[in-house]
Formats: structure tokens, sequence, C-alpha cells
């Protein structure tokens, strides 16, 4: 896939159109590592202080994930529990299918309203529309009011990172971007850039007809969307224009208001390690007669864009348990390498490199992301509602294969592993055959050439080369000399302990066969023991 | 009771060290070690990949050979952690391989486990006066919870100064066919790992898993520098040789 970053206004620069081509580009940018690398560091540090503060995240990680799993389960019912609430307070509510679909609800209310301008708060949802885009095609000025995301606005790019959108640049980018903006040298001190931005955008806030917001948790029982937002911008889009817009993924929900209280843990503890979030808003409908702001007319899209292809799929419905807190990202030893836009697609990290493909149907064109991992399982350790990323990865790659779109270099080198390992006969032949053929590259009992298949591992390392002997062949003589050396008798204990654990595994096994006679399954018992049967005879 | 082991690939072919130091020790305590010669590997190469055919070929010698095996030991947390987390997913559609790969993943230890769980020995009587830096491999860790069984053993180890790797939870950028498929990340993955080795200024780093090893240590030779890798068997294997020097 081609995409394109536009750097500035007038040069475009053309992205590599694979995940590898992407990565060596960060990894050749070191101002993109050391940032990338710092604050995920700092995000990942806080993060864990903050779970062992708790005391018991284990347990409210398992509560946010059945919590999750519940909903998701029941997304029909608590979907329309939601809807019907929302509506009873006055809120418009409408499906989007796609992207496209939520685009064009969003414009015609913005015609309707004569709209010259929008302000926005984050919202990973709205990127998957690229609406600032489609907004500005009609003439109407869209402005990111969250800190993060102006910056990336200002530079004509896309978010890098969940949580932290411009987490790929320092201080002195941000400085020099903001300067250009103010017209005057402003120093690379937060405080002063904040305070630039934050009186820029006052004005903007003041003058925008529409308000834009995402949505962290939709509650069924209430009716209620809920921002979770530490700047106060996101009360000022949600209380100043006249007009709220809120784009939601329609896995956003939660059941009840108590189902907020682990959320409310869960989610900023993960992103940033805070105890809280600065601003939770739980907005229940437009503005009443009685409410001191808030706005006239509020409009919520729930949007599908692949959503619903997960559900009922036993291997990534766990997916839309995602709470897009980042901690995934903050913890993943590639996405700290190469940063977020090596992804190519919205979502980064590993949650991006799992959901990217899923969403788009597992297109060919996603076919790549997967394999950016070396499947180390941090992001799961992370995510604190336990969704199993690193088996997704494996699950993506299968799916790969099995729709018949595995390299052909690959698939022969898994044919060849195959044939060796499906026969320790051939193994034994093809270890020889290697000791044979390192012969003229061996030196000072290791490789270092860097020619065909070891191009890449011997690129950063050296290779040991293969000693004289396999375990297997020195085995004979080892037992023998271990034999001759008099072998002691096992001490007491230990053959106790053994045996005490062998003797349970067998009552276990013996119980687990009980349960699946008394279960409704009981030809397959035996059908199961019949096999089994002819199994040992075959031996 | 039968007492197999599971060579595992790596070690067969490029470690037959690690393999040969497991059935010496054990030994020590009278137990004898069986070694099935028609395993092979335990498939995690193609099944990572997605080559899930291919993996079902390789890791049915594993369920074949150790059918009669009371207990089941392998130098790997990785290939120990495939049979664990993945035969089930893996023979889902097999149902008497499916039974063969339940069987095998109840007594199916990683090397540290077996030691310090089944056997319950922490202290092997090994001396061993090095500076040692432990990195704990990501399957061991995160999909068998392995934290405390190689801290045990190596703390009673004499002589022995462990000295705490930095950010020890990282990867390594091992990861089978990834270290080959996306070099340069794998390759910054390393750099970075022995960075932190290099920090401890450590003679010997240990673990528990020969490929994560074989990538560090490949790295580090590859700077020039000169820190031995070894697994914790290897280790306790030649402490215990050497204190029954004295
Ligand atoms: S997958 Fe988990 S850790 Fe990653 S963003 Fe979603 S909830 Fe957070």
């Amino acid at each position: 896939m081609l995409m394109s970053i536009r750097a500035d206004h007038s040069t475009v620069q053309k992205t590599p159109d694979s995940v590898k081509g992407r990565a060596e580009l960060a990894l050749n940018n070191e101002f993109l590592r050391r940032a990338v690398k710092f604050t995920t560091e700092r995000l990942k540090s806080g993060k864990l202080a903050a779970a062992e503060e708790h005391g018991n995240w284990e347990e409210w990680r398992e509560r946010g994930r059945q919590i999750r799993l519940h909903t998701i389960a029941h997304l029909d019912y608590y979907l329309e529990q939601f809807v019907n609430n929302a509506r009873a307070h006055g809120v418009h509510v409408h499906f989007a299918s796609d992207a496209k679909e939520a685009v064009q609800l969003t414009m015609r209310i913005a015609k309707e309203k004569q709209a010259k301008s929008a302000v926005k708060s984050k919202s990973m949802v709205s990127e998957e529309l690229h609406i600032n885009h489609a907004l500005e095609e009609e003439g109407i000025e869209a402005i990111e009011t969250d800190l993060g995301e102006y910056i990336i606005q200002l530079a004509h790019e896309t978010p890098s990172h969940i949580i932290i959108p411009a987490i790929h640049k320092n201080r002195h980018q941000i400085a020099e971007l903001l300067s250009k903006e103010a017209g005057e040298d402003l120093p690379p001190d937060t405080a002063v850039l904040a305070g630039f931005v934050r009186k820029k955008l006052r004005e903007k806030f003041l003058e925008a007809d529409i308000g834009m917001t995402g949505c962290n948790f939709a509650i069924a029982e209430t009716g209620s969307m809920v921002l979770f937002e530490n700047e106060g911008n996101g009360r000022m889009v949600s209380t100043v224009p006249k007009t709220q817009i809120t784009f939601m993924g329609m896995e956003r929900i939660i059941p009840t208001l108590d189902d907020l209280e682990v959320m409310a843990t869960l989610l900023p503890r993960s992103a940033t390690g805070q105890r809280l979030t600065v601003y939770m808003s739980v907005l229940s409908g437009p503005r009443r007669a009685a409410d001191a702001d808030g706005p006239e007319e509020m409009h919520i899209i729930i949007l599908d864009n692949g959503r619903s292809l997960q559900l009922g799929d036993t291997h990534f419905q766990e997916l839309l348990n995602c709470i897009r807190c980042g901690a995934c990202l903050n913890a993943c030893p590639v996405y700290r390498h190469i940063g977020g836009h090596a992804y190519g697609g919205v979502y980064s990290g590993p949650i991006g490199a799992v959901l990217t493909p899923a969403l788009n149907k597992n297109m060919a064109e996603w076919d790549d992301i997967a394999s950016a991992s070396s499947l180390c399982g941090a992001c799961y350790e992370a995510c604190p509602v336990k969704i199993p990323l690193h088996d997704m990865l494996v699950y993506l790659r299968h799916r790969k294969v099995e729709a018949g779109r595995g390299e052909q270099a690959e698939k022969m080198g898994m044919q060849g592993f195959r044939f060796i390992m499906s026969d320790a006969k051939r193994l034994k032949m093809i270890a020889k055959l290697g000791r044979w053929v390192q012969k003229p590259f061996v030196r000072d009992g290791k490789i270092t050439t860097q020619i065909g298949p070891l191009k890449g591992w011997n690129a950063y390392r050296h290779l040991p080369s293969l000693p004289s002997e396999t375990f297997r062949e020195q085995w004979k003589q080892l037992e023998q000399e271990l034999h001759a050396s008099g072998r002691p008798t096992v001490h007491e204990e230990i053959r106790a302990r053994m045996e005490k654990l062998v003797a349970a595994r067998n009552q276990s096994d013996h119980m687990h066969a009980g349960d699946m006679a008394r279960s409704s399954d009981l030809q397959a018992a035996s059908r199961l023991k019949a096999a089994e049967g002819e199994r040992r005879d075959e031996r | 009771m039968k007492v197999s082991l599971f060579i595992t690939c790596i070690s067969d072919v490029v470690y037959p060290r690690v393999a040969a130091a497991i059935v010496k020790l054990l030994n020590r305590y009278g137990i004898e070690v069986d070694v099935p010669d028609i395993q092979t590997c335990c498939g995690q190469p193609a099944f990572n990949s997605g080559y899930w055919d291919e993996a079902r070929a390789s890791a049915s010698t594993i369920l074949d050979a150790f059918e009669a095996s009371d207990f089941v030991v392998a130098p790997s947390g990785s290939c120990t952690g495939m049979i664990h987390h993945y035969y089930e997913e893996l023979f889902k559609d097999d149902r008497v391989r499916l039974a063969q790969a339940i069987r095998l993943k109840e007594k199916t230890y990683e090397f540290t486990q077996f030691l310090v769980q089944v056997l319950g020995i922490k202290d092997v009587g090994a001396e061993f006066p090095h500076k040692v830096t432990y990195h704990p491999s990501c399957h061991g860790t995160r999909l068998l919870g392995i934290k405390e069984e190689p801290r045990e053993l190596l703390s009673h180890v004499r002589g022995l100064e462990l000295i705490a790797l930095p950010h020890q939870e990282d990867c390594c950028g091992f990861g089978g066919t990834f270290a080959v498929k996306m070099s340069a990340i794998s390759g910054a993955m390393v750099e970075e790992k022995a960075d932190h080795v290099l920090v401890t200024e450590a003679e010997v780093l240990v673990g528990l898993d020969m490929g994560c090893l074989m990538n560090i240590g490949g790295h580090l030779e590859y700077r020039g520098e000169p820190v031995r890798i070894m697994h914790v068997a290897e280790l306790l294997e030649e402490g215990v040789r050497r204190a029954h020097e004295h």
C-alpha cells in the first residue's frame, strides 16, 4: 500500500509500502527513536508504579476483562439499551456501517448548521474517518484542541500513538512548529508552548459552530457518554459550541455506572500511570433548561467500520475489549524502536498490528504488519483487559498462509522444515550435511559471512558453528559413561514428590474422563477412547 | 518413574553441551534420563510463521516420543511454552492428537521448574566464583510464569555474584524467524539488550533459552565483547564439578 505523509505543504514524501521499509526509515531517525524511547519508558514505569500502588491490580484486571467480555458477548442488547436511553435524553443517534457513511452523516449535520468551523477533542475513531480532511474540503475549518493532536495537525502528520499523538517529536521540534504558527521564536519550554496553544485555541472555541468529540465509554443503563482527558479541552468542546457530534466505536459500551468505576481505575493507570484522569465528563444529552452550559444539539455517530466482523470470531472477538489505553504500545520493544508510523495504519503498536488487519478484513495489503513482532508477550502482560495480542499475531500469520498469501521463499523454507522435522533420521542427516557445508565458512568456531539466509542474522551477530557431534550422536556414549560411574539411588523425598505428582495427575485425568462421560458428549468420549486404543495398537 | 529429555532441536544440533549438562546433573540425583530418538522439534518456527500443517508434522514427533514418559524435561522455556500454550490450539481438530497434547502438557517442565517444583532441589551444591547476570526469556516468564526458580537456584551457588540486568524484561529481539525476517528491528533490539548486559560488567550471561542466548551472545561477539553465554543448567553442572574438585 502506498501512503503519503506530507512533510510540509510543498514537498510530498512517499513512505515505503512495507512495514519493513517503514521500520528501517524510523530506525535511521535518531530523533524519533530517542523521543519515543524517552516517553514510552516514562509511561511504562508510571503504569507499573500505578499498578503496584493500586495493590489489587491483577484482580481488577480480571474484573475489567470480565466486564468487557460480558458486554461484547451481549453487544446487541447493551447497544440497544444505550441508544434508547440516549434518545430519551434527546440525543440524535446515528449508525454508520463504514467511514464513508460516518463522514456523510457528519457533513449533512455540518451543512444543516451552516458550520464554518469545528473544534475537536481527541478521538481515534475520527482518525479512521479522516474527518478533518473531509471538513476542510467543504471549506469548514477543523481545529484539533488536544495539545498533541494540535501539534500533529500543524505538522500535517497522523498520530503515532493512541494516547500521545506527537510522541515521535521532541520539545525542540515542537517549539519550532509552534514558533512558525506564532510568527515569533518560542523557547522549547513546555509551559510557554502550552500557554501559547491555550491562548490560540481559546479564540477558536468561541468561534466554533460544532464541537466534535470521541467517546471513551458509553453507559448503557444511563445513555451517557464518557470522556476522559487531561487538558480540559474536551470540556470546552462539549460545552461551548451549539452543536456537538460524538464519534463512537460500536464496542465502546459498558453496562452500568458501576462498571465505569472499574474502567476509570484501569484506563488512566494503564495509559499514563495517573490514579485518575484529570477530567472525566459524563454527558447525558444536550443542554436542559436548568443547565448552565452544554450544546443545544447533540449527535452520536456509532461506527462499525469492520468491528462487527470480529463478533463471533473465536480468535479475534476479544479485540473489541480494547479500551485504547496505549499500554501495549508503551510496553512493546518493537514500538519503542520504530514508533507508530511504521505500522502504516491509524492504530499502531501491538494493538494496531492486529486491529488494522482485522478491521480491514485481513486484506493482503495489511499482511505484513503481523510480522513486525518477536511475539514476546509484553503487550499481553501490560494490557488492563488481558487481550492476548501475542496469540492474535500468530493467528493473523496463520490466516495469511491459509489464504495462500505466504511468501514464496518462506513457503519453501517451511516445506524444508517439514521434511527435516517430521522424521528424526532426516534431522540427523541434515545436521551432518550442515557440518560439511559450513566448513569453508567457519573461523574460530563461528560463522561471520553475510550471505544467503545468514545475511540478516550476521549483519548484527556472529553465528556459532555446528559442533562436531549432535547431542544424539553423543548420547550412547554418555549414557554408558553415566551408567558405569555408578548412579546413586534416588533420594526418598524426591521419589515421594515425583510419585505424588504423578498420582495427582492420574486422578485428575480420571476426573476429566468422568466429566466427559457425564456430559452430553458421551459418544464423543467413547470415540476418543476407541481411537486411543487403536493408536496404542498401532505401536 | 520415567523421566525423559526433550532435547530441543537447537540444543541437539548447536548446543549439545546444554542437554548433556541436564542429563549429568539429574544423574547426580539418581535420575536416569531417557532420550527418545524419534523426537525432533516442537514446531514453533513453523507455528509462529503461520504454517500450522508443517508445525503439526514436527510437533507430532514430540507427542509420540513422550507417550510413555512420566516427566518430560526441556532446556527451554520457549519450547516448553509451545507445548503448554499452543499445542491444544494446534491439534484442536484431531481428538486423538489433542488428548496426547493435553497429557504431554501436564507432564512437561522447563528444566529449572523441574528441579525446583518437581524435585524440590534449590541448592545443587555448586560453586561458581564469577559475576553473572540473568536474562529472563519472554516465553518462559510470560507463558510459563517462571520467575523465582532460576534465581533460587543461582542464589545458592557459592561464590556467584548475581548482578541484576537492567530492563531485564525486555525481549532480546530473537523471536525465531523474526530475527531473519525483520533483521533491522531485531538488530536494534539485541543491540539495546547487549548494552544492558555490558552495564552489569558480568563475565557470564545465563538464561533458560539457547535461542535468546545465541542471539545476545552472537551480537556481543560481533561487537568483540567477551561475555560468556551459558544455560543455567550448564552453569550449575560446571559449578557442581568445580565444587567436587576440592
Ligand atoms: S490492547 Fe490492551 S493495552 Fe493495548 S490499547 Fe487496548 S486495552 Fe490498552
